[in-house]
């Protein structure tokens, strides 16, 4: 076992786990923070996706022990004071979520496109979600969602 | 099944000399994991043999990309999305740009790493054609010294290496490519996003007038390892391209190239569409066929 320090959505935990443990397991069942899903384990899919240290990652590959000390965002820390966060809105809008668990993985990785880029092109999007699968939408919803994130922020 | 983590061993040392000296004190035990992607694949299934592993992520000595008048060395720890977006990398070399773009999903390439990806040894790995035709070499360290050889050198056989069991892969150098050479790459895979190849090929050239000089084939997908295709290239070298000549390079490529049916393709889908890939290259090269497809 390995004592782990890790902050997670503004709170930090130190906790015991085996170092080879899934960051998505910890995540899951030790802490959990249940809103991050587990779909192919093999990086493929994008449901466990988290911002770790700024960047995304796929929380089935990566080890605990190569967490320790970092900053982590998962999907229950992007909602603000109640507030939904404006790509939430926009999903929630445009109807980008159908059965939800591919849902957290996109909304964190349309939240890495919007911060490189507020208003992406189409091709930005599909590039920026091409690790994350649906089996539901059909994309174009989701890509609709992500580029109108800020289209009505800026009309005002 | 699902693996028991607490069946495994993971240990960061922190620094390479200490990296250095577990791989050395006992040699062949420990695995060095980098970004992950490939070794908790193979974890999460149930897989993966290994029981020892030592971090290697992050490592400041593996992390630095230099680059000079002559040369561009990148660390084996450097991630795909560092090489994709550092603006000198990416003038300089744009096939190994354009392989990093299209190895997995962001999510993967802020974790996978150059040396991961050549020591993981896969036939099919991104990287590599462009390793090859750029005559990279890679710079092996342990407690012993640091060796260099070249990349076309490091596989050894399927998933075999020249890598010691003692070693690490430090960093990877590439000569900065002449002004005005001819470079291509292309993947056929079943998809644009986080597909593996079915066969990709790179090729560059200078021209000289309508001359092929110092042509460098490498072709991924289609043997036991990525491959550098000296007779293809032997063939090529002095020549003047010929609608004649691009059929006889077609079949030299053929059968100096050993591909597979596998899950991913079949034997005969890889030689034909190795052929055309070389067709198209060689195209991108003549002067009577304009446009040649994605050569940039």
């Amino acid at each position: 076992m390995a004592q782990i320090h890790l902050t997670i959505n503004g709170q930090t935990h130190t906790l015991e786990a085996p170092p080879m443990a899934r960051l998505l397991d910890v995540l899951r069942h030790d802490l959990g923070l249940t809103g991050t899903k587990e779909g192919c384990g093999e990086g493929e899919c994008g449901a466990c996706s988290v911002i770790l240290n700024g960047v995304l990652v796929n929380s089935c590959l990566v080890p605990v022990a190569q967490a320790d000390g970092a900053t982590l965002c998962t999907i229950e820390g992007v909602a603000q004071q109640g507030q939904l966060h404006p790509v939430q809105q926009s999903f929630l809008k445009y109807g980008g979520a159908q059965c939800g668990i591919c849902t957290p993985g996109m909304t964190l990785a349309a939240l890495q496109i919007l911060k490189r880029n507020p208003h992406p092109s189409l091709e930005e999007i599909k590039e920026g979600l091409s690790g994350n699968l649906c089996r539901c939408t059909g994309y174009q919803k989701i890509f609709e969602a992500v580029r109108l994130t800020y289209a009505e922020a800026d009309a005002k | 099944m699902r693996a028991n983590p607490a069946d495994y061993q993971l240990v960061s040392p922190g620094s390479l000399n200490a990296v250095l000296s577990l791989l050395a004190e006992a040699p062949g035990q420990w695995t060095p994991i980098a970004g992950g992607t490939e070794i908790m694949v193979q974890f999460g299934t149930g897989r993966l043999r290994q029981r020892k592993f030592v971090n290697i992520f992050g490592l400041p000595e593996l992390t630095e990309i230099s680059v000079t008048a002559d040369t561009i060395r990148i660390g084996a720890g450097v991630t795909y999305t560092t090489i994709r977006n550092h603006p000198e990398l990416t003038a300089a070399l744009p096939l190994l740009a354009k392989a990093a773009s299209w190895t997995g999903s962001l999510a993967n390439q802020n974790r996978g790493t150059l040396g991961g990806n050549i020591v993981n040894g896969s036939p099919a790995a991104d990287s590599p054609p462009a390793l090859l035709v750029y005559e990279a070499t890679v710079d092996l360290i342990s407690v012993r010294g640091t060796r260099t050889i070249p990349y076309a050198d490091f596989h050894t056989g399927y998933k075999k290496s020249a890598l010691a069991p003692d070693e690490l892969v430090l960093a990877i150098t590439i000569p900065r490519p002449a002004e005005g050479l001819r470079q291509y790459l292309r993947k056929v895979g079943p998809r644009n996003a986080m597909a593996i190849s079915k066969v990709a090929l790179a090729g560059v050239a200078m021209l000289d007038a309508a001359t092929i000089r110092s042509p460098r084939v490498a072709i991924a997908s289609v043997f036991h390892s990525p491959y550098r295709c000296f007779k293809t290239e032997a063939l090529l070298a002095e020549v003047t391209l010929t609608p004649a000549f691009i059929a006889e390079a077609r079949k030299t490529l053929i059968a100096e190239i050993a591909p597979l049916d596998d899950i991913r393709s079949t034997a005969r889908y890889r030689t034909q569409v190795s052929a055309n890939l070389l067709e198209e290259f060689l195209l991108s090269l003549s002067s009577f066929a304009k446009g040649g497809g994605p050569a940039s």
